[in-house]
């Protein structure tokens, strides 16, 4: 457990000391959907019913963009075997990693889906679904996103691959994260898909670090 | 007393066979330099003892016990240093050392181990602020920090002054003094003691 909070520290802290990085899945995230209602054109009603599905997308593909970072610096300046030969499973170093992935990019977006929601003219009545599916939902794109990374690891054109490989696991994520607030609009209780939300969830939570785990020990070769 | 050994070891890279037939044995306070030209398959050999690849041929013994039955065993009593630092440029020279020290479970070490290399008024400066042989220095006193069985060093000199290179000769002896071993990759004449040379070029595929 000290060995665990240890990556996650050291994670955070090589974040926090280059802001600038963190801070671009944040501000792509904000730019992406500014450019929807340019591009659309002013209609409120439009535009609030198309939020829910926005959010989600540019939620995406804004964690995208920082996944493929995750391993690479430590492979290339070789932290990444030295890691493997520490005392920590590497399923651990990958739910470190993902943990951490989430904490910077995850949880920022999240704090920034109010302002993003504004912007939409969206619905505050779907609002506290939005905010449960995204807590659900995040993490689960960061676990994703690990193994994706893990697999695409010394592949040249990896942030591409990462893309392909990432984006259509991802795809219940968005369908129930976008349905949650639909329901919750049309004045059902988002109950169900907020389930399966938690359920990809755990299922992430387990498959994911494993495969990732596999998959850093095989790019050792 | 335990000795760690290699048995008829081969290695591929791509489809290219880089040695066969290797053995050695390395037993406690001892002290094995890999000689060979560049792609005789100093770094592969090192990478083989530490477990990171798996051997096309052979095996590798500790003590008899095939190293593969257990890995994170094999792991916990080796420290390695490859041809990369594995310096965080964004850390401090003593963050960077002691994020690996409380991996290992070892923190105490880590003033002692910046001082061994001449680090100690380096050691809150930024590592992306030091130079090539003081990066170096710090993947050097990551091994020196804390205790372990066997020592892996890939070109452990490579960018030290003379100064640099005796610490790490320092460190070695001192590593040996306490029982333990170490295998070093080098093409360069290292004034250990007592030390086998084991010459790659002589088990080319």
């Amino acid at each position: 457990m000290i060995r665990f909070s240890a990556l996650v520290g050291r994670e955070l802290r090589l974040v926090w000391r280059q802001p600038g990085e963190a801070a671009t899945a944040v501000l792509f995230f904000i730019l992406a959907v500014i450019l929807f209602p340019l591009g659309i054109g002013p209609e409120p009603a439009l535009l609030a019913r198309l939020a829910a599905g926005l959010l989600w997308v540019a939620a995406l593909l804004a964690a995208l963009l920082s996944l493929d970072r995750l391993f690479r610096e430590d492979h290339e300046d070789g932290s990444l075997e030295l890691l493997l030969l520490s005392p920590v499973a590497p399923e651990l170093v990958v739910g470190a990693k993902s943990v951490a992935h989430w904490l910077t990019t995850g949880l920022p977006l999240i704090g920034a889906a109010p302002l993003i929601g504004a912007l939409l003219d969206f619905d505050p009545t779907g609002g506290a679904a939005l905010a449960a599916a995204m807590v659900l939902g995040t993490p689960t794109i960061s676990l994703i996103g690990a193994m994706g990374a893990a697999m695409t690891l010394g592949a040249r054109t990896s942030g591409v691959l990462l893309s392909l490989l990432v984006l259509p696991l991802l795809i219940p994520v968005l369908i129930f994260g976008a349905g949650a607030v639909q329901a919750a609009l049309a004045g059902a209780a988002p109950r169900q898909p907020l389930l399966f939300l938690a359920a990809l969830l755990a299922a992430a939570a387990v498959i994911a670090p494993w495969a990732a785990g596999v998959a850093v020990r095989q790019a050792m070769d | 007393m335990s000795v760690f050994t290699g048995r008829g070891l081969g290695c591929e890279r791509g489809d290219r066979a880089v040695f066969s037939g290797l053995d050695f044995a390395l037993g406690a306070g001892e002290a094995l330099v890999l000689r060979g030209g560049n792609g005789a398959g100093k770094t592969s050999l090192l990478r083989l003892m530490a477990g990171l690849a798996a051997p096309a041929a052979g095996r590798l013994l500790w003590d008899g016990v095939d190293i593969a039955e257990d890995p994170a065993r094999h792991a916990a009593r080796l420290r390695f240093v490859g041809h990369r630092d594995a310096v965080k440029p964004a850390l401090t020279a003593a963050e960077n050392l002691r994020f690996w020290a409380r991996l290992q479970g070892a923190g105490g070490g880590v003033p002692a181990a910046l001082a061994r290399f001449g680090l100690d008024r380096l050691a809150d400066t930024p590592a992306r602020f030091l130079s090539a042989g003081q990066r170096r220095r710090l993947a050097l006193a990551r091994v020196a920090a804390g205790t372990s069985e066997l020592w892996l060093l890939d070109e452990p000199t490579v960018a030290l002054d003379p100064e640099g290179v005796a610490a790490v000769l320092g460190a070695v002896e001192a590593h040996r003094a306490g029982g333990g071993r170490c295998a070093i990759a080098t093409n360069v004449p290292l004034a250990l003691a007592g030390a086998r040379a084991l010459d790659l070029d002589a088990h080319a595929a």
